[in-house]
């Protein structure tokens, strides 16, 4: 579960980025974070993968206060995340089972673990055929799924995505997004940053806007508001 | 840390290095120049250290018996002048002994073959412990009754000890510039390292790779850095002593030094160049990464 609770985040250059952002994701749920640019979308993010601190308010997720989290807990609550980046962040000199595997590795798995676990997640992203292939030989669709396989090799409870169709085009970021809500469905928690309305739209969804720093709208179903193009 | 892990840090270790193919050979020349030169200077100032022990023990003190003293006065003197502290040996020489003495180290000169002993006085041939304590011992010689004179070659002392002390300063100097110097070429290598892998550490950094983790593959490639750059170092150091020891023995001049055999000084030189060599590239390494391991 990720709570939020009177959160606000000033970075040292003076910028309020969140201005008393409180907000519960429950265990399961698929959520979108929609908001311009500039609104503190982002922020959010580093907040909840540990990058930045709050200055103010409490952030539970998955069991770990990142707000006063030590330093040797960080690794071990972002072992409860998957995060997937706008722009892929593969290792281009290894293959996409290297990819995984070297994921895996980081976190203490035996040689044994991931040769089980890599073939059961690149099937479910529909890569199985493409183990050996290098992230170039990839198409930005394709490059994406891994990265979603990467996210899900350690078996997180949370999957955070930032922007992750930003580099596709319509039809596989509606690929893409189908993948996310099937991974949902398998129990794991979804939080989707994006700009796409129509995408944000068409699944129905819980929808958060931020604008400004703040909440502005929390409801279910799809985009409530102005453009969220940023 | 299991097995594998040791397995994968030694090979992502190895292949680091491999990936900065002339960085690496640049930061083990470096680090093999910089173990030359501390252990030229180091086993110079060895030698240099035998060979004044050397010296200091062939330094003798004479105190002159007053001629007013029989013989068997004279060598009465001898237990007295061995309590003195710092006197490690005391031999007495009669006056007739010292005229052997004298007369052959002139056998050519006629006109000293003549000569009666008794212009000379007896003496005691005083060997000391501590030659920085000269000065002291000299004055308790002169203060004992019957000692007429003492002849201390001071300046020579303290010539002997000058040559240790700045040949030691030198060396500890040159070993902590020469060290500093290596890690930070070595910690330079392992920082385009680093640099080049970003991207990867980042990403370790964000599924939950702990520090100790996103650490290991460059302390390892350190340590092999600095464990090759020893390893070449000491062989090499063999090879320009035995050469240097080999001119020493046939220059006919230099036959006064004698050079400590490699023979004996290897396994100290070996543990010196191998734990220097792992010190600066862990060093290295440990300094290259530190940025990076910010959470």
């Amino acid at each position: 579960m990720i709570r939020l609770k009177d959160v606000e985040m000033e970075y040292d250059n003076g910028t309020r980025a969140i201005k008393g952002i409180s907000l519960t994701i429950e265990d399961g749920e698929f959520v979108f974070l929609v908001g311009p640019s500039g609104s503190g979308k982002s922020t959010i993010i580093k907040l909840l993968t540990g990058e930045v601190e709050p200055c103010r308010g409490r952030i539970m997720i998955n069991g770990f206060s990142v707000s006063n989290i030590s330093e040797k807990q960080i690794p071990l609550m972002r072992r409860t995340l998957g995060i997937i980046f706008q722009d892929f962040r593969l290792i281009e000199k290894k293959t996409v089972y290297d990819n995984l595997a070297f994921v895996m590795r980081a976190v203490g798995a035996s040689p044994k673990e991931i040769k089980n676990r890599i073939p059961y997640v690149l099937q479910l992203v529909g890569l199985e055929k493409k183990a050996g292939s290098y992230p170039t030989e990839l198409s930005g669709g394709e490059q994406q799924r891994v990265a979603i396989a990467r996210a899900l090799v350690n078996n997180p409870n949370t999957i955070i995505a930032d922007e992750p169709t930003g580099n596709l085009d319509p039809e596989r970021s509606l690929e893409l997004m189908s993948l996310l809500v099937k991974i949902n469905q398998l129990g794991t928690t979804v939080v989707v940053v994006t700009h796409e309305k129509d995408l944000v739209d068409r699944f129905g969804k819980r929808v958060v806007t931020i604008d400004s720093g703040h909440v502005v709208n929390d409801s279910v179903g799809g985009y409530v508001g102005g453009s969220i193009h940023g | 840390m299991a097995k594998h892990d040791i397995g994968y840090f030694a090979h992502e270790g190895l292949s680091n290095m491999f990936s900065h193919g002339f960085m690496s050979f640049a930061a083990v020349g470096i680090t093999v120049a910089c173990l030359l030169i501390m252990g030229t200077f180091t086993l110079v100032a060895v030698n240099a250290n035998e060979l004044l022990r050397d010296l200091e023990q062939e330094n003798e003190i004479l105190a002159y018996v007053d001629d007013s003293y029989t013989e068997t006065e004279a060598k009465a003197l001898q237990t007295t002048l061995e309590a003195v502290p710092n006197v490690a040996s005391a031999v007495y020489i009669s006056k007739e002994q010292a005229m052997e003495d004298f007369v052959a180290q002139y056998p050519d000169e006629d006109m000293f073959q003549d000569l009666d002993p008794e212009i000379l006085r007896d003496r005691y041939a005083i060997k000391i412990t501590d030659l920085e304590q000269i000065r002291q011992t000299k004055e308790t010689v002169e203060g004992i009754p019957g000692i007429a004179r003492v002849n201390a070659y001071e300046e020579i002392a303290g010539g002997f000890i000058t040559v240790r002390n700045v040949a030691t300063v030198i060396c500890v100097a040159l070993i902590v510039i020469l060290f500093v110097v290596s890690v930070f070429i070595i910690s330079n290598t392992i920082k385009l390292t680093t640099f080049d892998r970003r991207d990867e550490i980042a990403i370790m950094r964000m599924v939950g790779a702990t520090n100790g983790f996103i650490r290991w593959p460059f302390v390892y490639e350190g340590f092999m850095m600095g464990l090759l750059g020893a390893v070449i170092a000491f062989f090499s150091q063999w090879g320009l002593y035995a050469a240097v020891t080999r001119g020493v023995d046939n220059n006919d001049t230099l036959q006064l030094i004698h050079v400590i055999p490699f023979q004996e000084l290897w396994v100290p030189v070996a543990a010196v160049f191998a734990a220097a060599g792992i010190l600066i590239g862990v060093g290295g390494s440990l300094s290259a990464i530190r940025k990076f391991l910010q959470v």
